[in-house]
């Protein structure tokens, strides 16, 4: 979960996302020429061992992010927009909802969670009265339950509120 | 002839009563998730997968193409009536589709868009029910090494084609191999890249990359944007459709040019997008009054769409003879038929006549179906982009966080969708092409293991790719494609070809598309 300070830091410029990422690519490819290296990357008497693929693909992947990072830097004066700070700031306001709905699916279930995330964007975000609201935080859940538990018989995640139901 | 035997008969499959009722099901999701932001033809078919695993193969499979088609159409209609492309191909479409609505015209332009979609489609099909047969029977005689080429030609068809910069399409790309790799491997059964990590083990699924990159990155780009949808609204009438028809029956060659486009874009894996804009950049080209682009000419819908299509269907083709998909899209549907037992390839057009004929019918038949639907429920569509983002963003989400969890019923993989979502977001911020990272991932294990096959048959020598003609073309093909660039550069003094010119006749406006 690196990648999400970077959208943090990322002000208005594009040079610290562009060069975190190439960083971040290159670290990648250095964890895949390390494990590759691990299992094996020459031949063993019955054919390529299982690095021998994987080891060039992390070759490749960090010369592509060297190369990368070498334009980034080559290029630094140049100043192009990466995003404004309302815009970051709006994007987060948007991911931090998001990783606590993650959560909360977790431990509480996937129909209690979704009424109360979209119940927080309605009014948060939309400043909607309370029974529109209501509805359409109670209407979506409900009908995820009828389609993919009673009709597709797909089960989705439930928390201690369902169980009470005796689901 | 054989060929339109076996189409009847696939018409017989696919006119069944149920079927024509899931393909109406799948038009209708298909423009649904074509118009709503965060949700496109490859996650939305990527999501509704799990849906269809009680259903048989052939149904299945008929209404994910639907999807696929509805999403196509669904795309056309925000970029004209709101100036927001739903998909990226619709980017092209915008730059006259907009300036129509404007004047006035948003039904001519509508019915233009639709029309040209179903003809690039249309022709799109007619090139799979003649060529795929023909293709499948040449395939049976590939090895290992020339399937190991025909995918080296798809990943340099990428570097060479893609309008980001070489460096990142090569890196997006072999993230998707690397990711590909993890788990256990198939050949001596060692664990590759799982840390210790029980999740790790069994890898990592793409159809949880794509709707974390497609959908959830979707959605935080879109808020970026601050969110004010304000479009025009459309009502098409039958006289206003015949009279467009009449006026489109004038510009018979355009459709030709971007038809080709679009397939040649669509077979060799260019994708959908950059051959709406070539279709595009070639039509102000040879138009009489190139300064007219931009502010409304029908001209200027009917090339990207049509382009766009004929690329979105033919991608299939590849999909269906080789096991390769043109498109992240396809190669969702690639990851259906293989859950269903169905292996892509040469040798499901002898062993699973029924079934592709069958798909083969339904496409022709989706597409008409789709071009009524979308006609005659357009004013819905338009309503249904004015619900605002506060309540569209997180329905999304939680449709996302759904179709995440019930592929595996699996919470890690919920995590793991919104890893790849802020992967998607800065991604698409910096420039990387998602396409490519989305098909290595697909194809990592099958690209790997005819690389090894290759390599266990010529002891190690990479020469085992120029031992015979047909591989060694095919190997010097994907060479080539792999530096155009490098080759573009140097052309491009003499400006003559058309496609040298891919890069250049891209319109300025094109950067709009970089927040889409």
């Amino acid at each position: 979960m690196n990648t999400e300070q970077d959208a943090r830091s990322a002000v208005i410029g594009t040079r610290w996302p562009e060069v975190a990422v190439a960083v971040l690519l290159q670290a990648i490819a250095a964890l895949v020429i390390i494990d590759s290296r691990r299992v094996g990357i020459d031949w063993a008497d019955d054919g390529p061992r299982a690095g021998y693929f994987p080891f060039y693909v992390g070759l490749l992947l960090f010369g592509a992010a060297t190369w990368v990072l070498i334009n980034a830097l080559r290029s630094w004066g140049k100043l192009a927009e990466f995003a404004e700070r309302g815009q970051i700031k709006l994007v987060i306001s948007m991911f931090i909802p998001m990783v606590l709905y993650v959560v909360a699916v977790q431990f509480l279930g996937i129909y209690i969670a979704s009424i109360g995330l979209i119940a927080f964007f309605m009014i948060r975000h939309g400043k909607y009265k309370l029974p529109l609201t209501a509805a359409v935080s109670l209407g979506v859940p409900l009908l995820l339950f009828v389609v993919f538990e009673r009709w597709f018989l797909v089960p989705l995640p439930k928390g201690p509120v369902e169980a009470f139901f005796g689901y | 002839m054989q060929e339109l035997l076996d189409l009847a008969q696939g018409f017989s499959v696919a006119l069944t009563l149920p079927n024509i009722g899931f393909m109406l099901v799948g038009i209708i999701l298909g423009v649904l998730i074509g118009v709503l932001p965060g949700l496109g033809g490859a996650n939305g078919v990527a999501i509704l997968l799990p849906l269809t695993f009680s259903m048989n193969p052939t149904s299945a499979i008929i209404m994910l193409s639907c999807i696929y088609w509805g999403a196509l159409f669904g795309g056309a209609i925000t970029s004209i009536l709101f100036n927001i492309p739903g998909e990226p191909w619709s980017v092209a479409t915008t730059f006259d589709g907009f300036p129509m609505a404007q004047q006035g015209k948003a039904a001519q332009a509508l019915t233009a868009a639709f029309t040209s979609s179903f003809v690039g489609a249309f022709f799109a099909v007619l090139l799979i029910t003649f060529l795929a047969p023909l293709l499948a029977k040449f395939a049976l005689k590939f090895g290992p090494p020339e399937f190991f080429a025909v995918q080296l030609l798809t990943f340099c068809s990428f570097v060479g084609m893609s309008k980001e910069p070489p460096a990142k399409t090569i890196a997006a790309m072999m993230l998707g191999f690397a990711l590909a790799a993890v788990g256990m491997d198939s050949v001596t059964g060692q664990l590759r890249m799982t840390f210790g990590v029980p999740e790790m083990l069994k890898g990592f699924d793409f159809l949880i990359a794509v709707i974390g990159l497609f959908g959830i990155g979707e959605i935080l780009l879109t808020m970026e944007e601050g969110l004010a949808f304000k479009g025009k609204s459309a009502r098409i009438s039958p006289k206003i459709v015949w009279e467009t028809w009449g006026e489109l029956l004038k510009h018979w060659k355009l459709f030709l040019r971007s038809t080709a486009i679009g397939c040649w874009m669509g077979i060799t894996p260019g994708g959908a997008t950059p051959a709406s804009f070539m279709s595009y950049g070639m039509a102000q080209r040879m138009s009489k009054d190139p300064k007219g682009f931009g502010k409304g000419r029908i001209e200027g819908v009917v090339a990207p769409e049509t382009a766009a299509h004929a690329a979105g269907t033919s991608a299939l083709l590849p999909m269906l003879t080789l096991g390769i998909p043109g498109s992240p899209t396809a190669a969702v549907l690639l990851g259906g038929l293989l859950i269903w037992g169905l292996q892509p390839g040469p040798m499901m057009f002898v062993e699973q006549k029924e079934f592709v004929w069958g798909l083969i019918a339904s496409m022709y038949l989706g597409n008409l179906v789709g071009l009524i639907v979308v006609l005659t429920t357009v004013p819905w569509w338009a309503a249904m982009l004015r619900i605002p983002f506060a309540v569209i963003a997180p329905v999304i989400i939680v449709i996302c966080a759904v179709g995440a969890y019930t592929v595996h019923s699996s919470m890690f993989d919920v995590w793991l969708m919104l890893v790849f979502g802020v992967v998607g977001y800065l991604f698409k911020k910096l420039k990387y092409p998602l396409a490519p990272l989305v098909l290595a991932l697909v194809l990592g294990d099958m690209a790997e293991s005819s690389f090894r096959q290759a390599m266990l048959l010529s002891q190690g020598k990479l020469s085992i790719f120029w031992s015979n003609p047909l591989v060694g073309s095919l190997t010097a093909l994907a060479l080539t494609m792999l530096l155009w660039p490098v080759v573009q550069r140097f052309t491009s003094r003499q400006p003559r070809t058309a496609l040298g010119s891919v890069g250049t006749t891209q319109p300025a406006k094109s950067d709009i598309g970089g927040s889409v």
